[in-house]
């Protein structure tokens, strides 16, 4: 079975030994005794472009291969990776991985147990997208991303420009015993910053909110996106942002716009319903979670009308898949139903472990090196059906801020307190907007945030935001993740003046 | 060409090239690592990778174009495959910005004597450097849990080869071990907690018992609860905040942007602000690729240009660097690219940082506690941020135990706090530094962990809001 996107998946990948290495993983796991073993091969390609002020200052262009070898051992786990290619490499891999676990059964009282997937077969998945960034010149972007930096130097108030590229092609090869799944995906993430520097000293930046996306080179022209229309505009957003009043902390309603809030969904909602992290088993790093499974239809999460989804099958999302690390195919789910806590994102050890039945296929390893663990799937707050425009929603507040574009984040370990600034602040006065702000940040806890959600905008306002490098585990995993989202209104958050809190 | 040795890898790569000048450079990795939660083992793992990046450069009367390609797993077969392609990027690449001669043999550092030389095999690591300690670990995860604890934690060791050889005749190579341990007790509820770390070359020494047993006595202290509003309170920052704060006001610290206006050691008008006070206590940060334990690369290892690295410095040697000398900004971050902009010595980025007062009498963290009238003890501090280049302000959490000190005496525990303060300020308020120790950073480890940091005392931390986490 096929499906997904039109392209065939990269020659070089797929002539590699795929099912030679992971025969000769499986039998050698299977003599030495291993319940259970999987085995997976990747190829990783790479390429980072940076300029400056026009410049070129960075190109670097990588390629990761290897595979790995995951085994559970009388109820214990065991991983070893390796960058070599030979069914000798293979098997030695799944000897080190029996080893690693006999090693760490002194430190194991948890049976290792994984939640059943149905036998998917030989199958083959390919993302959605026109042109792969690595068929066109390293040359020719840097070119055009000279040029967009040229034509944003060239207006009045821009000092300094920086201009990044960040592209990835993903091959991965997974076998079980019971499916086996060749896959690729390509995304990328274009991204300029405009600076502005008083004569004082005092400077700005303004930042293109174009998300990152999984789609091809077409992106960057304009299929997605409309970069023209952008550039046009930041240089004066730049200029109205330095000149713009320092904010009055306090509390407002505030209008958010999906290229803000994507990341606000990301903290407060997607970690918080990872059922790993509630479990307590990134309790010593990334945290826990206060959304805790005996809250599991019960808590209030938010307002009534508030619905999110998780899922691995949005069209151009980052963490988009056929398959997952596991061999479990991709779905989509609810995380909070009508306001209240409804689900959780899940890998077969977790769904296992709680009893859930089948995993809902959120198990990824960031590179052939590490281990999957349960990571994030595109978690999505729903639009509401004929709902209003965004100028429908700041019509409705008297004295407020909009805000549009991330900036800086942080939240708490249990993923109640956080705070967040933006690219651009707007007044709101009497249901218009009315000029910039600066030095804005809000503050809140998740909750009370989400609970007072009065408004959420229709689909015409829905917008796919995402990163590249959502962080978690050890050792450190990076993974990229989509999160859609409508335009929203709160009512009454606590707004900080940055400046204050740094005098 | 058979051979798979990187030393011998390298020369063929570069006899391969035909460009103008070319650097190769090899990284050899192996690691191991356990990861265990509520008492339990989760995750674990070894593996081995090698990384082949070839830096090629084409001369031209404009300047000079670089194409860098690095690929894992390359096989001596195919290492004219990736000298090509990269010599390719260079030909049909525009000119780069930060471009200079290559380093010579003569101006680079020397490899000294005792380490493994240029011919010596990669060293490695495996699961074996752990196994004593998985063996204590698990005497000591059946101990907390008699004694109505859950531990959580990880321990990882691994171990960098890198050769560097360039078309004018550089070797050089380090080894570079790397190894930490973090440990997180709960009690059974998960109402309280305590956090302890620390970085190890070797997993000689370390002493998870004795870990367990601190965090124990932190637990106790935890038992009498005390609730605070937000405000700025006197605050004890223990070695590993101290750690991360300045980490990331190193990190902050480069010199192109500062030259270009957008950081915090911006000159207001132009320039930079070397030779201006940031302390009025006699402070001084510091890195020193020889520090005893804290031992890093001793020479320049770009795989990539960027802000603040550049490939045409690759090779040259790193010398003890004062950042700031005795509460003086007294250099930034360079390339020889931004040295050349900025008239100031050419100054690398080192892979380790000390912080530490001239005061002799500097005392531990004890005594200081034992001084404090009315204060907030912290364990570490978590996801810290910038919020705003300007000033450098940057927000995060307490984690995993804040104490109230009253009259030198830890009293009881607080509910945690979102901070917001700049480490560049914070410098400007600090009313006591004590003795340095090696400190792992919390949030940083993973990419910085050798540090050598004081406890401090800060007038007037801003603690913005109340966290609810436990």
């Amino acid at each position: 079975m096929t499906h997904g996107g039109q392209h065939d998946i990269d020659p070089q990948f797929t002539a590699l030994p795929l099912r030679a290495l992971a025969d000769a993983a499986m039998q050698q796991a299977a003599d030495l005794g291993a319940g259970h073993a999987d085995f997976r091969a990747e190829q990783l390609r790479s390429q980072t472009i940076g300029l400056s002020d026009g410049n070129l200052e960075t190109l670097f262009d990588a390629s990761d291969v290897g595979l790995a070898v995951r085994v559970v051992v009388d109820g214990t786990w065991g991983f070893a990776a390796t960058v070599d290619l030979t069914p000798d490499a293979a098997a030695q891999a799944a000897r080190e991985a029996v080893q690693v676990a006999r090693v760490a059964a002194a430190m194991n009282t948890e049976r290792i147990e994984l939640a059943p997937e149905p036998a998917h077969g030989d199958v083959t998945w390919v993302s959605a997208y026109d042109v792969d960034p690595f068929d066109v010149s390293a040359a020719d972007k840097a070119a055009l991303l000279a040029d967009w930096s040229k034509r944003l130097l060239a207006r009045d108030g821009v000092d300094h420009v920086d201009a990044h590229l960040t592209q990835v092609r993903e091959c991965k090869f997974y076998a079980d015993g019971a499916t086996t799944a060749t896959q690729q995906r390509v995304r990328l993430h274009p991204t300029l910053t405009a600076v502005a520097v008083q004569k004082d000293g005092r400077f700005e930046t303004m930042r293109t909110l174009a998300p990152p996306v999984g789609r091809g080179y077409e992106y960057l022209d304009g299929s997605g996106w409309d970069f023209q229309a952008e550039l046009e505009e930041i240089p004066e957003l730049l200029a109205e942002k330095l000149a713009a009043p320092s904010v009055r902390p306090g509390r407002y309603d505030l209008v958010i716009d999906p290229s803000n809030l994507w990341l606000t969904i990301h903290e407060s909602i997607g970690h918080a319903t990872e059922l790993d992290r509630a479990l307590g088993y990134e309790a010593a790093y990334a945290g826990t979670s206060f959304a805790t499974p005996d809250k599991l239809g019960q808590l209030q999460y938010g307002s009534g009308h508030m619905h999110v989804t998780g899922d691995r099958t949005a069209v151009h999302g980052l963490a988009t898949v056929g398959y997952d690390d596991e061999g479990v195919a991709g779905q989509s789910w609810d995380l909070i139903t009508d306001g209240v806590l409804s689900g959780y994102q899940l890998d077969r050890r977790m769904a296992a472990l709680r009893g859930l039945g089948r995993s809902n296929g959120c198990a990824f390893a960031d590179s052939p090196g590490h281990m999957p663990l349960q990571r994030m799937a595109n978690v999505s707050l729903q639009p509401a059906e004929g709902g209003p425009s965004t100028s429908e929603l700041i019509a409705g507040v008297e004295d407020g801020i909009f805000i549009a574009g991330d900036k800086s984040w942080s939240i708490d370990m249990q993923r109640y307190n956080f705070q967040f600034t933006g690219q651009r602040f707007y007044k709101i006065t009497g249901g218009r907007l009315a000029g910039q702000l600066r030095d804005v940040a809000y503050q809140a806890t998740t909750t009370d945030f989400w609970n007072a959600m009065e408004a959420i905008g229709g689909p015409q306002t829905y917008v796919l935001g995402g990163a590249f490098n959502c962080g978690k585990g050890q050792p450190g995993q990076v993974a990229p993740v989509s999160h859609g989202t409508p335009a929203v209104l709160m009512r009454g958050i606590r707004i900080l003046n940055t400046a204050e809190e740094a005098a | 060409m058979s051979s798979q040795r990187p030393q011998d890898i390298i020369d063929h790569a570069l006899s391969l090239a035909t460009c103008s000048d070319c650097v190769v450079i090899a990284d050899e990795t192996s690691t191991a690592n356990l990861r265990w939660a509520g008492n339990t083992l989760t995750t674990n793992g070894v593996a081995r990778s090698r990384r082949l990046t070839v830096i090629a450069i084409d001369r031209r009367s404009a300047g000079a174009a670089v194409g860098v390609v690095s690929r894992s797993g390359v096989r001596a077969e195919e290492v004219e495959s990736v000298v090509r392609a990269a010599e390719k990027e260079a030909a049909e690449g525009t000119v780069a910005e930060d471009a200079e001669p290559l380093v010579e043999p003569g101006e680079a550092a020397a490899v000294p004597s005792g380490r493994p030389g240029w011919d010596d095999p990669p060293e490695g690591t495996g699961i074996g450097v752990l196994e004593g300690f998985a063996g204590h670990l698990g005497e000591t995860l059946r101990e907390a849990a008699a004694g109505g604890r859950k531990l959580y934690g990880f321990a990882e060791h691994d171990l960098t080869s890198t050769f560097l050889g360039t078309s004018t005749g550089v070797r050089l190579r380090h080894d570079q071990p790397s190894g930490k341990v973090e440990l997180n007790a709960k009690s059974d509820d998960l109402s309280r907690s305590a956090w302890a770390g620390e970085a190890t070359r070797d997993f000689a020494g370390v002493d998870v018992a004795a870990l367990d047993r601190g965090l124990a006595e932190r637990l106790e202290w935890a038992k009498r609860r005390v609730e605070l509003p937000a405000g700025r309170y006197e605050t004890l920052l223990p070695p590993t905040a101290t750690a991360d704060l300045l980490t990331y006001l190193y990190w902050s610290a480069g010199a192109k942007d500062a030259l270009d206006g957008r950081t915090v050691f911006s000159k207001p008008g132009g320039g930079t602000r070397v030779g201006e006070s940031v302390s009025d206590l006699p402070v001084t940060l510091r890195s020193d690729p020889w520090y005893p334990g804290l031992e890093c690369t001793p020479f320049v290892v770009a795989h990539a240009s960027g802000r603040d690295s550049s490939v045409f410095d690759n090779g040259l040697p790193l010398a003890p660097t004062e950042w700031i000398r005795r509460g003086e900004l007294a250099a930034l971050t360079q390339t020889r690219y931004s040295a050349g902009l900025s008239g100031l010595p050419v100054t690398p980025a080192i892979g380790n940082l000390t912080f530490e007062t001239s005061d002799p009498s500097a005392p531990a963290l004890p005594e200081m506690i034992a001084r404090t009238e009315r204060g907030l003890l912290l364990t570490c501090l978590w996801y810290i941020r910038e919020v705003d280049p300007q000033t450098l302000l940057l927000t995060g959490l307490t984690r995993d135990g804040v104490y109230l000190v009253e009259n030198g005496e830890v009293t009881g525990a607080v509910n945690n706090f979102r901070f917001n303060e700049s480490p560049v300020g914070m410098l400007s308020r600090l009313a006591e530094v004590g003795a340095s120790v090696p400190a792992l950073p919390r949030e940083w480890g993973d990419y910085f962990s050798r540090a050598v940091m004081p406890p401090v005392r800060v007038e007037g931390f801003n603690m913005s809001s109340v966290s609810q986490a436990s």
